[in-house]
C-alpha cells in the first residue's frame, strides 16, 4: 500500500491522448467500477500528456499508441521515472498493454531503425518484427488465472530477460501457438492483449485489484464471462479446438 | 472524349452482366462486382472512362458518402450532367461502373476510400480533392491514422496543381492538404483523441477551444475566413444558412464542406448550393426509417468509429429516445470492437437502450460498466421492437447497416 494514502484507490490512466488508441480507457473504467460495485472508493485519475506522472497512484495503466505518440509518451514516462519507482516501492500495480508494454522494457527498436528508450521497469527488449500481428489472441497463463482472450494489433516482438516470467503461453494466434506472451512480474502485468483486456477478462482485473486492496468480495461477472466464452471459441481456431475441449473446459 | 477501346467496352459489358447477376441473385447491389470485372478485364478502363469528366474526389473517415451526395446535388445546379457513386461503393471497383454510365462530358463527384485516394488521382485526372477528417477507424485494416494522412500528403506533394477543399480544423487534414492549392474551411473537430501530436514534428499539439497549433515547429491551423458557424456557413464574409433535412452537427459540417467546394470550385452560388443540400433527406440508407412489426417506425443511423459515435451520441442523448446499438466486427467493420470503450455511452443513462448485432455481448459489457440499463437482443430489428416510444433509433456499425439497407431500401 502506498504510504499516507487515504482509502480511495486511485487508478491512473497515463497519457490517454497518446496511449489510448485501442479503447485503453476501458481498462481503467473496469478497475474503478469493480471496486465501487464492491463498496470501495475508487477514482479514475487521468494523467494528461505533458504533465508529470504523480507518485500517488495505486494503479498505473500504460496503454497502446501509435509510433509518434509512443515517442512522446516515452519521454514523459522517463522524466517521471522516480515518481513511478516511489509508487512501485509503496505497493502500486502496473498494467502495461502493447506500446505501454514495450515502454516498460529497456527499449523498442522501430522498423526504421529509431531506438525508443523505455522505462526499464522490467528486463525486456522489443524490436520491430517482419509483419504486424493482427487478430484474436488466446493465452494460457499459470493458475490461478484462467485462460485469457484479447485482440492484438502490433508489429513489435518483445523478448524477456532470463529472470522474467511470461504472462502465459499463446494458445491461438493466427495459426501459431506455444510461444510466450506478455510478462507477469511483481504487481506488474505486461501484455499485447487489447479488447480492452480487462473487460474481456474480469479475473485478470480482480487479480490486479487484489494486489492493491487485498481480498476482494465476489462480484457477479456473468455478462463478462459470456463474452469471454464467446471470444474463446472465436479465438480458438479449428486446430486448437480439441485442445480447448480437453484442457480449457476441464479447467473451467 | 477519348474513344473507349474495344477491350474497355467489352469489359463494361461483362461488368454489367455480372452486376445484374449479383442483383437478381440477391448477393449484392452489383456495383462492386461489376467494377471488379471491368478493372480485371481492362486495367486501363478507369483512365478511359474518366476522359471527358471533370472529376472531384471526396474522402474522409466520416461523412464521405453524405458529403459526396450533397456536393453532387449542389454541382447539378450548374446544369452539367453529374454522375456519382451514390451507393457508397468507394473502391476503384465501385467507381468504374459509375463512370461507364456517364455522358461524354460532365462532372463526376466520387467518394473514395481514404487509402484509395493516391492511386486514383492520376488515372482519373482528378481536378478537385475534398478532404473532411481523419480519425481512428478499423485499425486492424487501415493501420494508424497518421499513415493515411501521409498518403494524402504524398498525393498533394506530387500534384502541386491539384485543387483541394479541406477542413482547416483537423490537424491530419491540414498536414495532408498544405502542399496543394487549398481552400480551407474550419468545420470544428469534436473528436480530438487522434490529434494529440503534431503531424509535422510529433510534439504535443496545443489546443484551445477551436484551434490548434504546435508550440515546437509552428505548424498550425491555417487562417481562413470560411467556417461553420452554428447552422450556417460563413464563406468569404457572407453567412449562408444551412437548413438541412439531415440531422446532427456532423451533417452541418458535411454540408459546409460540400457547399464550399461547390461554390469555390464549380462556381455554384453558395445559397443555391445550400438549397440543393437541404433537399437531401436520406443518403444511401442513412437516416431512412423502417417499419417495425407493431407499426411504429425506427430510424437507421450509421456510426462506425468513436468520432462518428461521439457526434451521434450527443444528438441522441439530447432527447428522450430509444437507442439500439447494433455492432458487428467483420472485416468492413474492423475486427476489433475495442473502440466501444472510447465512446461515452454514459450519456445514454436513463434512456431505453438495447445491445444488438453479432458483438452484442461486447456492447452489453460496455453498457454494464457505463451503468446504462439495457436489454440484449442480437437481431437489431427485434431489439428495436422491444424498446418503447415513437422515437426509436438503430445506430449500426457498417455491416449491420448495410444488411438493414439491403432489406428495406
Amino acid at each position: 500500500m502506498s504510504a499516507a494514502r487515504d482509502s480511495t484507490v486511485r487508478v491512473g490512466l497515463v497519457y490517454p491522448e497518446l496511449l489510448g488508441t485501442y479503447g485503453d480507457r476501458g481498462n481503467a473504467v473496469v478497475l474503478v467500477q469493480r471496486l465501487r460495485w464492491r463498496g470501495l472508493d475508487a477514482e479514475l485519475v487521468e494523467v494528461t500528456a505533458g504533465a508529470p506522472i504523480p507518485d500517488s497512484l495505486d494503479v498505473y495503466l500504460f496503454g497502446g499508441g501509435e509510433d509518434d505518440p509512443q515517442v512522446m509518451a516515452s519521454a514523459g514516462m522517463r522524466a517521471s521515472r522516480a515518481a513511478i519507482d516511489r509508487a512501485r516501492a509503496g505497493g502500486a500495480a502496473v498494467l502495461a498493454v502493447c506500446a505501454g508494454f514495450q515502454l516498460i522494457g529497456h527499449s523498442y527498436a522501430a522498423a526504421d531503425g529509431t531506438m525508443i528508450d523505455g522505462l526499464g521497469l522490467v528486463d525486456a527488449v522489443t524490436r520491430a518484427g517482419p509483419n504486424r500481428l493482427i487478430g484474436e489472441l488466446v493465452v494460457d497463463p499459470d493458475p490461478p488465472l484462467p485462460i485469457l482472450t484479447g485482440f492484438e494489433n502490433h508489429g513489435g516482438r518483445t523478448t524477456l530477460g532470463p529472470s522474467e516470467r511470461p504472462l502465459g503461453r499463446v494458445v491461438a494466434r493466427n495459426g501459431s501457438r506455444g510461444e510466450p506472451e506478455g510478462l507477469l512480474g511483481e504487481r506488474l502485468i505486461g501484455t499485447y492483449m487489447h479488447g480492452p483486456v480487462l473487460p474481456r477478462n474480469p479475473a485478470l482485473a480482480d487479480h490486479i485489484l487484489a494486489w492493491v486492496v487485498g481480498d476482494l468480495a465476489p462480484l457477479d461477472s456473468t455478462r463478462e464471462e459470456q463474452l469471454r466464452a464467446k471470444q474463446l471459441h472465436a479465438g480458438s481456431a479449428r486446430g486448437v479446438r480439441r485442445w480447448w475441449q480437453e484442457r480449457v473446459l476441464a479447467r473451467g | 472524349m477519348t474513344r473507349r477501346s474495344l477491350r474497355t467496352s467489352a469489359a463494361i459489358g461483362a461488368g454489367r452482366v455480372t452486376g445484374w447477376l449479383s442483383r437478381i441473385t440477391g448477393r449484392g447491389q452489383g456495383a462492386t462486382i461489376s467494377g471488379r470485372v471491368i478493372n480485371a478485364l481492362a486495367p486501363n478502363a478507369l483512365a478511359q472512362l474518366a476522359a471527358g469528366q471533370r472529376v472531384a474526389l471526396v474522402s474522409a473517415t466520416n461523412g464521405k458518402t453524405t458529403t459526396t451526395r450533397l456536393l453532387a446535388a449542389a454541382v447539378a445546379r450548374t446544369g452539367e450532367p453529374v454522375v456519382s457513386n451514390a451507393t457508397g461503393a468507394n473502391l476503384t471497383s465501385g467507381i468504374a461502373p459509375i463512370l461507364a454510365r456517364a455522358r461524354a462530358r460532365g462532372v463526376a463527384v466520387l467518394e473514395v476510400d481514404e487509402r484509395v485516394v493516391p492511386r486514383v488521382v492520376d488515372p482519373l485526372g482528378v481536378e478537385l480533392l475534398v478532404l473532411g477528417n481523419l480519425s481512428r477507424d478499423q485499425l486492424d485494416r487501415y493501420g494508424e491514422v497518421h499513415a493515411v494522412g501521409d498518403l494524402w500528403r504524398h498525393a498533394a506533394e506530387t500534384h502541386p496543381d491539384l485543387r483541394v477543399v479541406a477542413n482547416a480544423s483537423d490537424p491530419h487534414v491540414v498536414w495532408a492538404a498544405t502542399p496543394a492549392k487549398t481552400t480551407w474551411v474550419a468545420l470544428g473537430l469534436g473528436w480530438r483523441n487522434d490529434a494529440a501530436t503534431c503531424p509535422n514534428c510529433a510534439a504535443l499539439l496545443r489546443w484551445s477551444a477551436d484551434r490548434f497549433d504546435c508550440p515546437s515547429c509552428g505548424f498550425g491551423q491555417p487562417a481562413t475566413p470560411n467556417r461553420l458557424d452554428g447552422d450556417g456557413l460563413v464563406l468569404d464574409g457572407t453567412r449562408v444558412p444551412l437548413r438541412l433535412a439531415l440531422p446532427g452537427r456532423w451533417n452541418l459540417a458535411n454540408a459546409a464542406l460540400a457547399v464550399t467546394a461547390a461554390a469555390t470550385h464549380f462556381g455554384v452560388d453558395a445559397h443555391d448550393a445550400a438549397e440543393a443540400a437541404a433537399t437531401i433527406t436520406t443518403v444511401a440508407g442513412r437516416y431512412m426509417t423502417i417499419a417495425l412489426p407493431d407499426g411504429r417506425r425506427a430510424r437507421v443511423l450509421l456510426a462506425k468509429n468513436p468520432a462518428g459515435w461521439s457526434e451521434v451520441l450527443h444528438h441522441l442523448s439530447d432527447r428522450d429516445c430509444s437507442v439500439v446499438i447494433a455492432v458487428n466486427a467483420r472485416v468492413a467493420d474492423g475486427k476489433d470492437p475495442s473502440w466501444l470503450w472510447d465512446v461515452p455511452y454514459e450519456l445514454l443513462r436513463g434512456q431505453p437502450v438495447a445491445a444488438a448485432g453479432e458483438r452484442a455481448l461486447d456492447v452489453a459489457v460496455r453498457l454494464r460498466y457505463a451503468e446504462v440499463d439495457h436489454i440484449v437482443e442480437h437481431d437489431a430489428l427485434e431489439a428495436a421492437a422491444k424498446l418503447p416510444g415513437d422515437d426509436v433509433n438503430i445506430v449500426s456499425s457498417y455491416t449491420q447497416f448495410s444488411s438493414l439497407y439491403r432489406r428495406f431500401r
